[in-house]
Formats: structure tokens, sequence, C-alpha cells
């Protein structure tokens, strides 16, 4: 029996003249699913599995099915004679064009048997005599030359025998460490600065050990950590056996991974005695190997020689390359992969020192998996788009830094000195944060964007382009943007004498989904807005990379409330005053605040909307009525039977006089802030911690102490009232709160679960917030006369699911950008669910909702 | 998309002009022997009683409040449902539903503000349809008399103001009073209204008069037709028999009254998802959807500023042998247009953020009639210049005219990324309105910008100032060129920069030369050797 070592993610080419019994080997050793035949592909394109005229249209098809499994990196079967070259090395192309290993199987069974199977099969039973000879022939000229021709793995099966005892055994890749899952500690290019290596690896808590000349043989974390070098052990430092020593020691005993640096991989050649450049501080690892023995400059070549060029570990979270890796090639093994992890992807310019100008493949990334990488010096490391490049230089006496992981801590030990001069001064490897883009793939088109509270919401294309207008002509810069507001759907629609929208309805709804405890937020009739404060400048600029702000003030779409950066600068500074004041900058550990607040007047945004359609409306009534109404009574005195009519104009005209009474409380004049306040209801978020599921207590709690603490006068509170939703009396109170307040013009109440975060039966989110709007505040949304009763009895047949459905995604997408943007995830990560919110906000639903 | 059918919302705005053209009346006086009370022959309505008609969207209440033998006053009240009116199809006389195309767009259209309808004038014409023919069965001599009148319509929405309404109404013979109504007395800082409060006297013939208002209601209201059918051209042409041929605003009214309905149906669905925006943010839909301006065009006067433009955009591309161009906010392709006519141009790509710019481009392209060869030269797509885009890179040039002024002054840098740190043409022409060149204009009012939205307006010095950074930031060099008539003081209308890459030949010559550039912020692994190598233009 031969059991046949296969990669688990490889191309696999069956090899063998027609009657070889290769669809019989394929079926009884890989899935079905897992085969792609050309028999099978001939018989989809011309309805015959031996129409030899549709050959090319069924090999384009296999490869075209091969090329979509090897993309996504399914190991496959070719079920195909493959015994002419030309057929294997497009097969060949395809698995290097998807970075995976090609295999070839080769089934040689004799000619006899082949022909006596055919012949027993009718439909190749005509297959004309020369066509098994050929074959034959073409297949013992390819034996000799599989492996020339790009197969890493050639298997040859003699006879029916081997054939039908073969196994087939799946073995791990070599860069696939998956189920190793640390913890680690992930060391930078070390080039030789033995002290230093020590030095670190003490700080991380390994113990060296050391053998009878005091020389460190190997290390060992008393917690089991592991230790993973990035590459570059070697070359320009003082010292670069004794790294080696130390390194090899700890691999050998399991205490350390090592992938291969480009300065492992020359050194490997010259010990093979490749020529090759004694350059760029090989000269030195040479010569300091000279004074070694040879039986340590053998130990030293094995280990060269058998390094990896990258590591995928911890469950596919964890990424280590020397040059760093795309995600495309993660995993995959091909020359060109090898080639990217050693020396990285260059422009092909050259820069003003002669150096190869690199590719920002890290600007690209957008990968899941961190990817820890070093090669190009730095002055300091820096997570882009979950990448991390460790070279900090060291041997040009920057610092020797290890990442700990899975605790993202950055340990580092500075250079006792510069050991080397660098040819160019260190540079960032990406722009600076100021200048990070963002990719018009990362929003455009159809998406599904993944929540952690909601799953896969999808966002049309459609919706995703009226965002993308949106955003890119009025919104502020996406990094200060780290979240937008969702849509609230009203409570359900009361059937109450009057009323459209009644507290009741909310409060059965929730206590229908078993939320007991609810609380009722006075709603302040202004504009949405989103309060980005920083502590100062500096940490605006640290943290989100945005120069010259304090932080942001915007609308619901992302756009700046006010057109003069002075004005929102003097308004986040009477925030930040709040925030000083009531010292939570210390209490939340945290340089910003994102809160989600009213900005009031209504007016101070939507003057050109209340000028041009309410009061535009107002003005109309109040001059077409009145004359209406005097022509009525006068017709009436002539005894013209109008009474019901002018009794009917008689109520519109107070109707549109209540009209113009409803908005105009929202409105007044402000200059500069004078008269602008602020109502801050929730704190989104700080570093490192979305608040989003604070229980409301607790967050109005801060808010009061914020307002407190607000010497400007800015800061509003907002009423508030705690409701069992299972007590009656306690609703009642409610309710008479809220026709209180309606009565005396307020715009209505939110009334939210006292918890937050809740999820109903079925684990379903339950609605965050329902709003319960004032029966005067609704004529601005419904019309002048809409508590007419026949006008209020059509309208309550008022559709809610799709709002409220809407309202539920949006939320899920806010709070699934809070946690991205509070774990300090890729720009990209927090950009997405922000678009999605905007994107969704252009669906079709009912606006008066 | 259950149940939305019962529920498109009547919006307030719609309100306003539904509220804006419930109420007029119509007075005379008697004549000779003709007693005033004659009127209610002329209407086919009697003066003694209220009558009420079923319209589209509502009722239609026909009374006079005054009836004597020297004056007489007929009102029309036209009493609106705007429940009704938003379920559509469910009053009668409304449009069938369910059925044709119209049947799914109504549903959109009405879901926003841009639908506005000519409700009064629909009534009108449905009430008074004899008395508009001018017949009148009883008194055949009637119809033909001029009769004093005195027309009031006390809420007629007109956009165009007071001055619109006197041009309509004058010519015709009319007496006009149009005072306008402010928006609100407790915000006199708010100004007028739409609405003026309108009051005609002249003498006229009644069926004459009343044609007239059916006809200019709706001009003055600037109300689209949705609906208009080659039907609706007959009516215009029967309602303005004998005075419409020879008003001197008549190009005005055929124009407004009969707005094409292709194109204005078309111009509301491509803004439903950016009105919704707006409504979320709860702004007026207009300030996010302005990227097509049907009036303008996009184009400043005097247009053939715009033609000198593109020439000068044209000669710079031919001059740099660019055979693949990609547009950057192509808007309706106007420039697209010229580059197809010339076959060097091999490759053209026009990008705007503006689906409904873009949708323009097309037609004006016949992009679907346009044969297979020729279509292939060209292709349009939604890009926005604050991302990168990776479609982008490998073309030979881009041209950005009239689009940096465009963009926020925050958001300059990531439009600079994508274009000269990402994409990275060989050739990169940029076009900006000169500032200093404003003062030539005299229809510009001093300190305003040449469009509502332009962000900012560079001088000559600001936009060579940027132009020096971009190409020290991403290895570059820059020469400016004059568009248009160059004013020895102020410079041209337009000014034109004309980058180009550095190639590694120009890097030696400048390493050669000077010191090496500094690059702060940008993505030294991607930099170049920049330069500031600059021929600067002014």
């Amino acid at each position: 029996m031969t059991a046949l070592a296969v990669p688990d993610v490889c191309l696999v080419v069956l090899i063998g003249t027609t009657g070889a019994g290769k669809s019989t080997f394929a079926r009884r050793l890989f899935a079905p699913t897992e085969t792609v035949s050309s028999d099978v592909c001939r018989g989809m394109v011309a309805d015959d599995e031996n129409d030899q005229s549709a050959t090319p249209d069924a090999f384009e098809l296999l490869h075209y099915i091969v090329g979509k499994r090897l993309a996504a990196g399914r190991l496959t079967v070719v079920d195909a004679t493959n015994v002419q070259s030309e057929a294997r090395r497009a097969l060949v192309a395809l698995a290097r064009e998807h970075d995976v290993l090609p295999v070839a199987v080769v089934l040689d069974v004799p000619e006899p048997v082949c022909a006596a199977r055919n012949a027993a099969r009718p439909d190749r039973a005509s297959m004309p005599a020369h066509v098994l000879p050929r074959q034959r022939r073409e297949l013992r000229r390819s034996l000799r030359g599989l492996a020339r021709e790009g197969f890493r793995t050639v298997h040859v099966l003699r006879g029916t025998d081997e054939v039908d005892a073969a196994t087939v055994t799946r073995e791990r890749r070599y860069s696939d460490l998956r189920h190793l899952t640390g913890p680690f500690d992930i060391v930078g290019d070390v080039h030789g600065c033995r002290a230093e290596l020590e030095t670190l690896l003490t700080r991380l808590g390994y113990a060296l050990e050391r053998d009878a000349a005091g020389r460190a043989t190997g290390a060992h974390h008393p917690g089991g950590r592991t230790a993973v070098f990035v590459g570059d052990l070697v070359d320009r430092g003082p010292d670069s056996p004794g790294v080696l020593r130390l390194v090899m020691g700890m691999v050998e005993a399991g205490d350390a991974l090592a992938v291969s640096g480009n300065h492992e991989q020359k050194l490997a050649r010259h010990l093979r005695g490749r020529r090759v450049r004694i350059s760029h501080g090989l000269a030195e690892t040479v010569a300091q190997l000279a004074r070694e023995e040879d039986a340590f400059t053998g130990r030293v070549t094995a280990f060269v020689d058998s390094l990896t060029s990258h590591y995928v570990l911890d469950g596919g979270r964890l990424v280590v390359a020397h040059a760093g890796l795309p995600e495309k090639y993660h995993g995959r093994a091909s020359g060109r992969v090898r080639a990217h992890a050693l020396y990285g992807d260059t422009t092909g310019e050259t820069d003003e020192f002669g150096l190869p100008v690199r590719y920002p493949w890290a600007e690209e990334y957008r990968g899941r998996a961190a990817v820890v990488y070093g090669h190009t010096p730095v002055p300091a490391p820096l997570w882009i788009n979950n990448t991390l490049c460790l070279d900090t230089g060291c041997v040009f006496g920057g610092a020797l830094t290890a990442l700990r992981w899975p605790e993202r801590e950055l340990v580092d030990t500075p250079a006792e000195r510069t050991w080397y001069e660098p040819v160019r001064p260190l540079a960032p490897v990406a722009p600076e944060p100021a200048e990070r883009p963002l990719d018009l793939g990362d929003v455009a088109g159809r998406r599904v964007v993944e929540t952690r509270h909601h799953g896969r919401i999808a966002v049309r294309e459609d919706n995703a382009a009226a965002a993308l207008e949106v955003m890119s002509r009025f919104a502020l810069d996406p990094r200060l943007l780290g979240y937008l507001p969702p849509t609230m759907a009203p409570c359900a629609t009361s059937r109450r004498d009057g009323f459209l929208e009644h507290p009741e309805e909310a409060f059965a709804a929730y206590r229908d989904a078993g939320v007991r405890e609810v609380v009722c937020e006075e709603k302040h009739m202004g504009s949405r807005a989103v309060v980005l404060v920083c502590r100062n400048e500096d940490a605006a600029r640290e943290r989100f990379g945005v120069p010259g702000v304090s932080g942001a003030l915007y609308t619901r779409t992302g756009r700046a409330f006010f057109a003069d950066g002075a004005l929102t600068e003097r308004l986040l500074a009477s925030v930040r005053a709040a925030v000083d004041g009531a010292g939570l900058w210390e209490e939340l550990a945290t340089d910003w605040l994102l809160l989600d607040a009213e900005l009031l007047p209504w007016s101070l945004k939507a003057g050109k909307l209340l000028r041009e359609q309410y009061a535009a409306v107002g003005a109309a009534a109040r001059s077409a009525l009145p004359p209406a109404v005097a022509a009525l009574e006068r017709a009436a005195a002539r005894g013209v039977a109008v009474d019901d009519l002018l009794e009917r104009h008689r109520g519109r005209a107070a109707d549109t006089t209540a009209f113009t009474e409803a908005y105009r409380r929202y409105c007044w004049p402000v200059s500069g802030l004078d008269g602008v306040g602020l109502a801050p209801f929730q704190l989104l978020a700080v570093d490192g911690r979305s608040l989003a599921a604070e229980p409301h207590d607790a967050q109005l709690a801060l808010i009061d102490r914020l307002v407190a603490a607000d010497p400007s006068g800015l800061l509003r509170t907002t009423g508030r009232l705690f409701v069992d939703t299972e007590d009656e009396a306690s609703r009642a109170r409610a309710t008479d709160w809220w026709l209180e307040a309606t009565g005396a013009g307020g715009e209505g109440m939110v009334v939210k679960p006292l918890q937050a975060l809740v999820r109903g039966g079925g684990g379903r989110l339950v609605q965050p917030g329902v709003k319960c709007r004032g029966r005067e505040y609704l004529r601005i949304v419904y019309g002048p006369e809409y508590t007419r009763p026949d006008q209020l009895e059509r309208l309550r047949d008022r559709h809610l699911g799709h709002k409220r459905s809407l309202a539920l995604r949006e939320y899920a997408l806010g709070l699934e950008a809070l946690d991205r943007l509070a774990a300090g995830e890729p720009l990209w990560r927090v950009h997405e669910p922000v678009f999605a919110v905007l994107a969704l906000e252009s669906e079709p639903v009912d606006p008066r909702l | 998309m259950r149940g939305r059918r019962r529920e498109n919302p009547v919006t307030v705005p719609e309100m306003a002009t539904i509220l804006g053209r419930v109420f007029m009346t119509v007075t005379t006086t008697a004549t000779g022997s003709t007693p005033a009370t004659d009127l209610g022959h002329l209407l086919h309505k009697h003066p003694d009683r209220a009558q009420t008609f079923s319209t589209a969207h509502g009722t239609a209440h026909v009374f006079y409040p005054r009836a004597d033998t020297d004056r007489c006053t007929a009102a029309l009240l036209l009493e609106i449902d705007p429940v009704a009116l938003v379920r559509r199809g469910g009053g009668k006389g409304g449009r069938a539903k369910g059925t044709g195309p119209d049947a799914t767009l109504d549903r959109y259209v009405n879901d926003r503000p841009y639908a506005a309808s000519s409700l009064f004038a629909v009534a009108l014409g449905a009430v008074f349809r004899t008395a508009m023919r001018g017949q009148c069965a009883a008194r055949p001599e009637l119809p033909t008399l001029r009769l004093p009148l005195w027309i009031e319509v006390p809420a007629l929405t007109a956009r165009g103001g007071p001055g619109l309404v006197e041009r309509l109404f004058a010519p015709l013979g009319w007496r006009v009073t149009a005072r306008p109504v402010p928006l609100d007395p407790d915000f006199p800082e708010w100004g007028d209204s739409q609405t003026v409060s309108l009051t005609l006297s002249g003498e006229l013939a009644l069926g004459t008069a009343l044609r007239q208002l059916y006809v200019l209601l709706p001009v003055l209201d600037g109300a689209k037709h949705y609906w208009i059918t080659e039907e609706e051209v007959d009516k215009l042409l029967r309602a303005g028999d004998g005075w419409l041929e020879h008003h001197p605003e008549q190009e005005l009214i055929a124009a407004r009254y009969l707005a094409r309905k292709a194109a204005l149906t078309r111009s509301a669905l491509e803004r439903l998802e950016l009105a919704r925006l707006a409504a979320a943010d709860g702004v007026a839909a207009a300030e996010l959807d302005d990227a097509v301006d049907e009036q303008h065009d996009t184009e400043e006067r005097p247009a053939p500023l715009a033609e000198l433009r593109r020439a000068a955009i044209l000669a710079t591309l031919r001059e740099s042998g660019a055979t693949r161009v990609v547009d950057l906010g192509c808007g309706q392709g106007q420039l697209l247009a010229e580059l197809l006519k010339e076959p060097r141009f091999t490759e053209i790509v026009g990008v705007d953020v503006s689906v409904r710019a873009l949708r323009s481009a097309a037609r004006r392209l016949r992009l679907e009639q346009m044969g297979e060869r020729q279509a292939s030269r060209i292709t349009l797509r939604q890009g926005a210049l604050t991302y990168t885009d990776s479609r982008l890179t490998g073309m030979d040039a881009a041209v950005l005219c009239e689009v940096v002024e465009h963009v926020d002054p925050p958001r300059l840098a990531a439009l600079e990324y994508a274009v000269f740190g990402a994409a990275r043409p060989g050739t990169v022409v940029v076009t900006t309105p000169n500032a200093e060149y404003n003062v030539r204009w005299e229809s510009l009012p001093a300190g305003t910008m040449r469009h509502r939205d332009h962000r900012f307006e560079w001088t000559r010095a600001e936009f060579a100032r940027w132009a020096a950074g971009v190409c020290e930031r991403h290895g570059y060099r820059a020469e400016f060129r004059p568009v248009g008539e160059e004013d020895p003081d102020v410079g041209p209308p337009t000014q034109l920069a004309l980058f180009r890459r550095l190639t590694p030949a120009d890097s030696d010559a400048a390493s050669a030369a000077g010191p090496h550039a500094v690059r702060n912020g940008t993505p030294a692994s991607r930099t170049t050797t920049g330069t500031s190598h600059q021929e600067t233009g002014a």
C-alpha cells in the first residue's frame, strides 16, 4: 500500500491514458466536488462526454472551475489524461497563478488493461485504435520531466495493484501553524544584536540558558510563551553567530519559531557555496562565522536552509512574514509568495538613494489576520490596516521591538549603540495617519457588513451610490466620522381619540417583549448631532490623525454643523471644559469621547427647510384662509347653504395657527454660540471601549455630571422618567408627564429599555428606543389638519414594519462602528458600517415615521 | 415594497402648494343693460346655490358671496383632501391605478417634494369647462362680451415673484396687483414667501380670462407637469387660443407649462436616494442634490469660456501624447464628447460622483446608440476623488476640469493622494477659476464665488502654491497656462496647470541640481524624487 502525501491545499493533476482508471481513483480518494473532470466538462458544453470537437471549450471550462476553487483555497483534482506536456503546463501555470503547489499523480497502467476497459464501455468502443498507443507514448515521454515542469511532488503508481492500493495523506502546509495559539512574543529584526536580544528576551520574561562558555544557547518562558522571529537575525550587527546560537537553541527546544528573512536566504546561498555579493552586512557575518567551529557552521547551514517564508498562526488570526504578506498569499506556496515574504513588493522605481521603492501593500491590506513583519526599518511601530512593522532599526541605533500576542503590547529595548550606518534615513512604511487613504473598493457597490449583534447586513448598490455622493461631497473627513446615528421607529399607532402616537403603545410593546424597566427621555427638538471631543489638538492628531482640530461636530449624514471651523472649536471647548470639570478623562481613562446629542435650535441647521417648506405652508394658509372665510360668511348671510363649509374653514384657520405655533417653538435667532444649546443624551465610546450597551441610568448620570460641570451654559439636561412597564401607576405617571410636556409644545419623548442593548425571544435585538411624538408637534409632520377625525382615522393605517427593520439594522451597524472604533481597528473597518448607515438612510421608507 | 402603495406621503411642501391654490374670486359689475348677475349664466352656476364638484384630488365648491344686479362675485374654493392625495388612485377621477408605467412612477414621484400639482388649474378646467370654451346656450351673445372683471387669488404660488406675475398678466391687458406674503410675521428676517396675493382687473371676455388663468397659474407655480402627454400640448394650444400667440413671454410660458415629461420624471427618479438622505438630515433636497445644474449646464457664463477651457485641455493632452485619458469629475460629459471626436484617444474614462450626472452624460453621448467600436473606447463610472480607486491606475492622463474647487479644503489632501499618489498618471491637467478675475464679471457680486457649490476659489498665487506642494510631495513638475483672454491686472478667467510625472532622468537631473525633497507626510515608500522645478505661469 502506498500513502501519497499531498498538501491540504494543492492542485492534484492525475496523469494517465484513457482507461487507466483515473476517475475511479479520484472517486475513491477525493470528494466528488474536489474532482474536476474533462469528460464532465465536455458533457456540459457539448451534451456528449466523448465529443472531441468540444475539447477546447471543455478545457476552458475546466480551467475556469479549477481557478475558482484554487482562488478559494480548495484542494482540487484534475481528472483528465494530461499525458501531453502542454496540457500540464497550463495546469502548472494555473496552480502558480493561485499560489498553490501542483502535485502529479501518474497512473501507469499497462496498455492491454486500458484497452480492455475501454472496449467494455459502449461510449468508448468506437475510439480509434491509434489513440491509446499514442497516449502511452506520450505518457512514457512525460515521466522523466515532471519535476522540471514544476510539479513539486510526483507520485507514480505502476500497475493496477499499486493504483488500487494507494491511499492519500493530506499534510498540513509548512506555513500552516494555525493550531498553535501561543501566546507569542514576536521579535523584530535582530541583525546580530545579541546583547539587545538577550535583554529583550529577559524583559519579556524568558529565562536564558547558557553553555559552559557563558554563551546563550536557549531561552524558555516559564509561562509557556513562544517567541516568533520575523527574520533577519544575521548581518550588519556585532554577533550574528551569537544570535543564531540562541535562536537555533530556542527553535530546536520548541521555545521559538522563526521565519526566514532575506538575509538568512542570502546567507543560506552563500553557505551552500553559491556566488553571492558580499554586501549589506553579509561580510560581517561571514567574518564572524569564520571564527566558529565547522560543526556550528554546519548547524547554521541546516537551520537557515530549513526556514519557512511565513507562518499562519493562532487559528488564522496572526501571520508572520519577514517583509509582510498580502492576504491572498496567506498560507499559499509559490515562488512569488516566498519572494514577497522575503523581499516585499516594489513599484519598479528606485529612490534617490538608489534603493528600490517599496510598494505600500499594507495600505491596501484589508485582511482579518494581523500581519506582523519587519524588513523595513521604521522610527516607531504603527498599526496600519491590522499590519505592524516591528523593525525599529536596532542595528542602526534604534531599538529592538517585540509584540506580545494576543495582548498586542509592544515591548522594546534600545540599541546599545549604532552598530551600522543606514544608507537612507528611517522613514515610515506608509503615509502618516493623516494621509492614509480609503479605497473606493471599501464602500462602492453592493456590500454585506458583518455585525456582531445582528448578523450580515446588506447594502444595495443604489443606496451605496447615493451615500458615496453625500459622503464624498459633503461629509467630514472619515477619520473624524466614527459613527452615524441610526434612525428610530415611532411607537405603534395609537387608536385613542385625537392621537396618532401615545406612550401606552410604547410601554405595551416593551412589556410584550419582556422589557420591564424602561426610561422615557425628553426629545429635544433640535438637530441630531454627534460630538467627538478630544482632550486637545495633540490627542486628536495622535488618535485620529487629523491635524488642526480638537474634535468634530456633525449631523446625521456626517456634515459639519458649522461652516466656520472656529465656531466648532469654540463649542468643543465648552464640551471639553465640562469633561474636565466632571473629571471624565481620568475616570474613563481616555483622551477622547464620542457623544450623541441634539443641537438646538432646530432653525440653526434646518433654517432653509423651515423657511421654504414649513413657513411657506403657514404663509399661504394665512393669506388664503381669511378671505375664504369672509366670502363664506357673506354667502351664508345671503342665505346660501354653506354652513358646513364655513365651519370647516374656520377650523382650518385654527389648525393653521396651531401649525405655525408648532414650528415657531423650535426657532430662535442665534449669534455665534449665543442661543445655541447642546443636549447630550448618550456617551457612545471612549478609547478602548464602546459605551453603547451601558444602562441608560448610568449613562444619564454621567451626562448629568457633564451638564453640571459645564461653565458656559451650552449644555442642556435631558428630562427623564423611569418606568416599570408592568406597573399601571408608573405608566400613568409617565403618560401624564408626556401629556404635560407635549401640551406645552414639547416634541415628545423617546422610550428606551433601561438596559440599552436588549435581546428578546429568539435572541433578536429589541428596538433600542421608540419615539412617541406629541400631538401638536406631529402637525409639522402630517400637516396642519391631521387631527381632524377623518384624516386621523386614515393616517392610522401606517406601516411600521420597514421602519422598524431599518432602525434595527442601522442600530446594529452603529454598534459595530463603535466597537471597531473603540478597539482601534483600521479606518476602513470603521468606515464600512458608518458608510452602510448612510446608505441605508437612502432606502425608501415613509419619511413621516 | 408591500404596503408602500398606500403609504406615499404627501410632504409638507406639497401642502404649501395645495393650500396656496384653494381660493379664487371673480367679480364683475353691471354694464349697460347687462346685469352683473349674468355672471351666473356665464359660469353656468346659479348665484343662489352653493355647488360642489368632485375633482381629482378633492372637492371644488362654487358659491357667490355677493350677487346683486350691479355687482356679482363668484368664489371657487377647492378643498384638498391631503390623505386622499397621498393615496392616489383612491379618489374619484384619479388616474387609473396599477396600470402602465406611470402607475409605478407616480408612487415614486409622489414620494418626495419633487411632485407639484396643478390642482387648482385642473379644478378650474373641470368646474368652468363650458365657460372657458366661451359657450352659453341660454345667452349665446354673452361670452363674447368684454366685461369689467376683478379676479382675486389671495394665495398664489409665484416662483419668480411679483415681477413675473406682472410680466405674464400685464401684456394681456390686466392691471396687476401682486403683493408678496411674508413667510412668518414673527420672523421678519426670513423675508417673503413665494406666495403672492394677486388681484387682476381689466375688461376681458370671461372665457378668455379663465383660459389665461388655466395656463398661467401652473406656469407661475413653476409646477412641473409630470404627466404631460401630447394631449396636454393640444390643451395648451386650445387654452392659449387668441392670447398666447402674441404674448411676449410665450417661450417661458410654453417651456414651463410643457416641461418635458421624460426629462422630469427621470430627474425625479434619479434624485430619490439623495432626497431621502436630505430628509434624514432635515435639509432641503436641493441642498444635497445639486451636482447637475439643469439651468446652467454646470458652466458659468460667458459660455465660450467653457469651450476655450476644453480646447486648452485638448491641446495639452495632444501635446502630452496621452492615449488613455480619464476625466475625473466628468459631469455631463462635455469634455468626453470632445475626446471621443479624436481617434488618438483610444481609452476614455469618465468618472463622476453623481450618478445623475453620469446618466446625463450617457444620454448626451448617446452611449446606447453608439457603435460597438466607438463604445469600446469609452467607459463611464461612479467614483469619488476622496477615495483611492485602483481602476484608475495605468492611465496616461487625468483631467480635473473645474473639480478641485468643489472639494472642501480639508479633503483636498485625500484628492491629491488619490490622483497623484495612488493613480499616478504621467500627465494631470487641472483647471480651476482664477479668483482674481472675478472682479471683471459685472454680474458677479463682489466677494461671491462663481458657483454656489464652490468651496473656494484660488488666486494665481494660491493655485501655484498648491501645485508646488503636489509636485514636491509626489514627484511631478507643473507648468501653468492661461485659459481665456488674459487681463493684464488680474490674469485669465481660468487657470490651467499641466502636471507631468518626473522620470528617473528628471530625478538624476534634480539630484544633480539641488537638494533632495523632504518627504514629509507622504508615502515615502512610493515617492520618487520630488522637486520644485516649476515654471510659474503668472
